[in-house]
């Protein structure tokens, strides 16, 4: 039997990716081990070695060839006596449900993070409900903050918060990133890359793996008066720095009577990425929150992840600012402008309506946005508020929204117990309860640790259809 | 339970004995640099300064009685050689941090015995509005940067203002001060880590007053010498007689020069003493009355200063007692300040908690 070659996963979030070269031809002999091409995924170019004995067949994808989807099928592999001349280029093989790490699959284990390694599924979203349309409809309103007119430029999260960075460092010199991996290895998730090669090892500092440690000496260099960036891995290993991000750089202001703060951002990716189990799963906005003296951001697209970068590292408080892997690699329309600031503290409405209000933020905002557009086919106009600051809290905005539609969903990642959407639902009960025409309703992820398995993680999750049948129930349809 | 020798500085010209010769690789031993001894000025300046934080801290303790501060106090007292040596050591521009023990430290970087008195009391003419507390207060002016009370959290942020320092090119350094207990903390360690590699200017000192609350230092480490900690790291640590404030200086001396020559970080392991409770509110019944008495007769640091200086014929009871006086007047006027100051207004709750 001839073994196919599939495209392999090789980042926690690759979709798909570019064959960029072949190391061995059609008719080569490989051994198990050999590195037989070269791909280029979101993060980095990685060889492909041979799982398993025999001679190239056929190759199926040319060299160079781009968005070549994962699981697609690009050569063929031949034992002993085997002919190619049967060989075709079908369509990609989709191994249904099948965890990308699987054993077939040739070098799946991607180790970019040091140890802490995440395989990853496709955006675990998109499959949740399979009425689902791919592309949703939905078009996001234009900002206000930015001026009618500004030419556009699609730009991923990954490069805007790069960009936020590097144009911050340009401007203040008291600015510089440390943490793990940022410099050398340009980012344990690219989000760094290239800043060692302008800035120099003296702004753009590689730290060793002491999370607790490395936050309090960033809390201190800004108790100097510097303006750190502090890049957690993720914010699962923040857990570790929570004292000083709370204790330290949170109240200090507030016990030095004013005479001394700390203007700092915690930034990395937060919450769940894909099937990388219950450690690395934690989503914290809820968490940080509660913390008076911190701002805690949490942008959905690449143009809000610029903007309030830039704000952030401006600002002279303690700023925890997350992210969310999922959402690095995907493309946004980004404001061409020299120096484009979003205001923190002010929520986005990502679409006018006028039936009911749905309030999301982060990956949050991706559920929401799919269950817009199938709700606008069943004649439900929704509004959508993207919050994206959780603290200090837009709730003028919400509430505006609700006097308006009367019904509020609100869709967050979190565990449900105390989470962003409780507070929401609270808050607007008590301050606009004559305008609520029905129960706030909030989605939320399960009140479990995340599990592994793919199907028990998407049922962890939240999901489109919980959206949907939230606000047609809050609508009493 | 034994006392551990105190390094004596008698009959020897240094102030210290390096304690981790072999990883110490800037040129020298930290031996005979420093002169132990003091000019009269020198000792009389000690003398005061000394003088200022027990009589601060037994004033802090009646007012802590009569119900005037509230919450946690911890008293200085026995330990006064430790701030004021090195104070003597640093120049302007060095940043001070420790932990909650923080009241000599205050007072010894310059900060007013006013606005540190108001502060226990909790009045508005603290140094942090009544909001902080004797734990947390901060004086950018004096680069005084806390008064923490998370035990070893201080020593990551001190490292972070050396961090500042290298960043800037400049030549203060940091000198973080922790205690035995919070020698035991893990990002202690980290920190070590990150200044030895980086080469960051900062003391760190270990105030070993011998327990961490109630835990004496044999029943927490098994390493209880302290200046060995940063082996591991390649940084230098010298044990030093943390009651003779001549000692103290001579060590940090050495230190800050250690620090502002590139060389990275030191520590100084000063071995002291506290005569008091953790807190107010500690009975101390983990240590036998003979052994504070034995301290206090035998080591006590300011006791030490007014001996030479009697001795030594720079000064007399008259003009001691005349010290005495104007030290128990600066106290007063920040008892009776501190007592009738007001409280903050009830608008300050919601003050100063983002800019």
């Amino acid at each position: 039997m001839p073994i196919d070659i599939l495209m392999p996963a090789l980042s926690p979030t690759m979709e798909e990716g570019t064959l960029s070269k072949w190391l061995k031809q059609e008719g080569d002999k490989v051994s198990s081990g050999d590195v037989i091409a070269e791909i280029e995924t979101d993060k980095a170019t990685m060889e492909v070695e041979a799982v398993d004995e025999g001679v190239i067949g056929k190759l199926l994808v040319a060299a160079g060839t781009e968005n070549v989807k994962v699981n697609t099928k690009i050569a063929v592999l031949l034992a002993d006596g085997e002919s190619a001349d049967s060989i075709s280029a079908d369509a990609p093989a989709e191994t249904p449900a099948a965890p990308k790490a699987d054993a077939d699959t040739p070098a799946a284990a991607s180790n970019d993070a040091g140890g802490k390694a995440r395989e990853s599924s496709s955006e675990p979203t998109a499959q949740a409900d399979s009425k689902v349309p791919a592309q949703p409809k939905v078009e996001a309103l234009a900002d206000p903050d930015i001026p009618a007119g500004t030419e556009m430029v699609m730009t991923t999260v990954r490069e805007a918060l790069r960009d936020a960075m590097a144009e911050e460092m340009r401007r203040d010199e008291n600015v510089f990133v440390m943490g793990e991996e940022v410099a050398e290895y340009q980012g344990a998730y690219k989000i760094t890359q290239g800043l060692l090669q302008e800035f120099g090892d003296r702004r753009v500092v590689d730290t060793p793996i002491t999370e607790h440690g490395f936050a309090g000496v960033g809390v201190g260099a800004a108790m100097a008066g510097l303006r750190p960036i502090v890049e957690f891995m993720t914010f699962n290993f923040a857990m570790q720095a929570i004292d000083q991000i709370i204790n330290s750089a949170a109240k200090t202001l507030y016990m030095s009577g004013g005479q001394m703060g700390a203007p700092i951002v915690f930034r990395g990716p937060n919450g769940a990425a894909a099937r990388v189990g219950a450690q690395h799963s934690q989503d914290f906005s809820a968490w940080y929150s509660q913390i008076p003296g911190l701002k805690v951001v949490m942008p959905y697209t690449a143009a809000d992840a610029k903007g309030l970068l830039k704000a952030a590292i401006r600002d002279p408080n303690p700023v925890v600012f997350l992210e969310n892997e999922i959402l690095y690699g995907q493309s946004f329309e980004v404001p061409k402008l020299d120096d484009f600031v979003l205001p923190i503290g002010k929520a986005r409405i990502h679409k006018t309506g006028k039936d009911a209000t749905i309030v999301s933020f982060g990956i949050g905002m991706t559920y929401a946005v799919k269950a817009v557009a199938e709700l606008e086919k069943e004649g439900i106009d929704v509004e959508l508020i993207d919050l994206r600051t959780i603290r200090p809290m837009d709730l003028p905005t919400v509430i505006e929204s609700v006097k308006k539609t009367g019904r509020l969903v609100t869709v967050e990642e979190g565990y449900p117990q105390n989470s962003v959407g409780t507070e929401i639902a609270t808050r607007v009960m008590q301050q606009a309860f004559d305008y609520l025409d029905a129960p706030v309703l909030t989605i939320a992820g399960k009140d479990v640790p995340m599990p592994y398995a793919a199907n028990l993680e998407k049922l962890a999750l939240p999901n489109v259809g919980e959206v949907v049948q939230a606000v047609k129930t809050v609508c009493y349809k | 339970m034994a006392l551990p020798n105190l390094a004596s500085a008698s009959g020897r010209k240094t102030a210290a004995k390096s304690a981790n010769k072999t990883s110490f690789k800037s040129g020298g031993e930290f031996t005979g640099r420093n002169s132990l001894d003091f000019s009269k000025d020198e000792d009389l300046h000690a003398y005061r300064e000394m003088l200022l934080i027990r009589r601060f801290e037994e004033k802090a303790g009646q007012l802590y009685g009569m119900g005037f501060i509230g919450g946690f106090c911890h008293l200085y007292i026995g330990q006064e050689a430790v701030v004021v040596g090195m104070q003597m050591a640093q120049k302007d521009g060095d940043q001070v941090i420790t932990a909650y023990r923080d009241h000599g430290h205050m007072l010894a970087t310059g900060m007013s015995a006013r606005g540190v008195m108001a502060e226990l009391t909790g009045r508005r003419g603290g140094y942090s509005k009544g909001k902080g507390g004797s734990m947390h207060m901060f004086s950018k002016e004096k680069h005084f940067y806390g008064g923490h009370g998370i035990v070893g959290a201080q020593v990551s942020l001190g490292t972070g203002l050396a961090f500042a320092n290298r960043y800037r090119g400049n030549d203060s350094v940091s000198v973080a001060y922790f205690g035995d207990g919070a020698a035991n903390q893990g990002q202690v360690y980290e920190s070590f880590n990150m200044a030895a590699l980086w080469k960051l200017p900062i003391v760190y000192i270990v105030e070993n007053n011998r327990y961490a609350m109630g835990t004496s230092t044999s029943r927490a480490t098994a390493q209880s010498n302290y200046s060995l900690r940063g082996s591991g790291f390649g940084i230098p640590g010298i044990q030093v007689d943390g009651m003779d404030v001549r000692a103290v200086k001579a060590a940090g001396d050495e230190a800050m020069e250690h620090c502002r020559s590139g060389n990275g970080p030191i520590i100084l392991e000063m071995l002291t003493y506290r005569y008091r409770g953790h807190s107010m509110s500690d009975p101390a019944k983990y240590r036998s009355k003979d052994e504070v008495q034995k301290m206090r007769s035998e080591h006590d640091p300011i006791e030490q200063v007014r001996k030479r200086l009697l001795d030594k014929g720079w000064s007399n009871e008259d003009e001691l007692k005349g010290i005495d006086k104007d030290i128990r007047d600066i106290v007063s006027d920040s008892a009776d300040f501190a007592q009738a100051d007001p409280e903050p207004d009830a608008s300050e709750l919601y003050t100063d908690i983002l800019l």
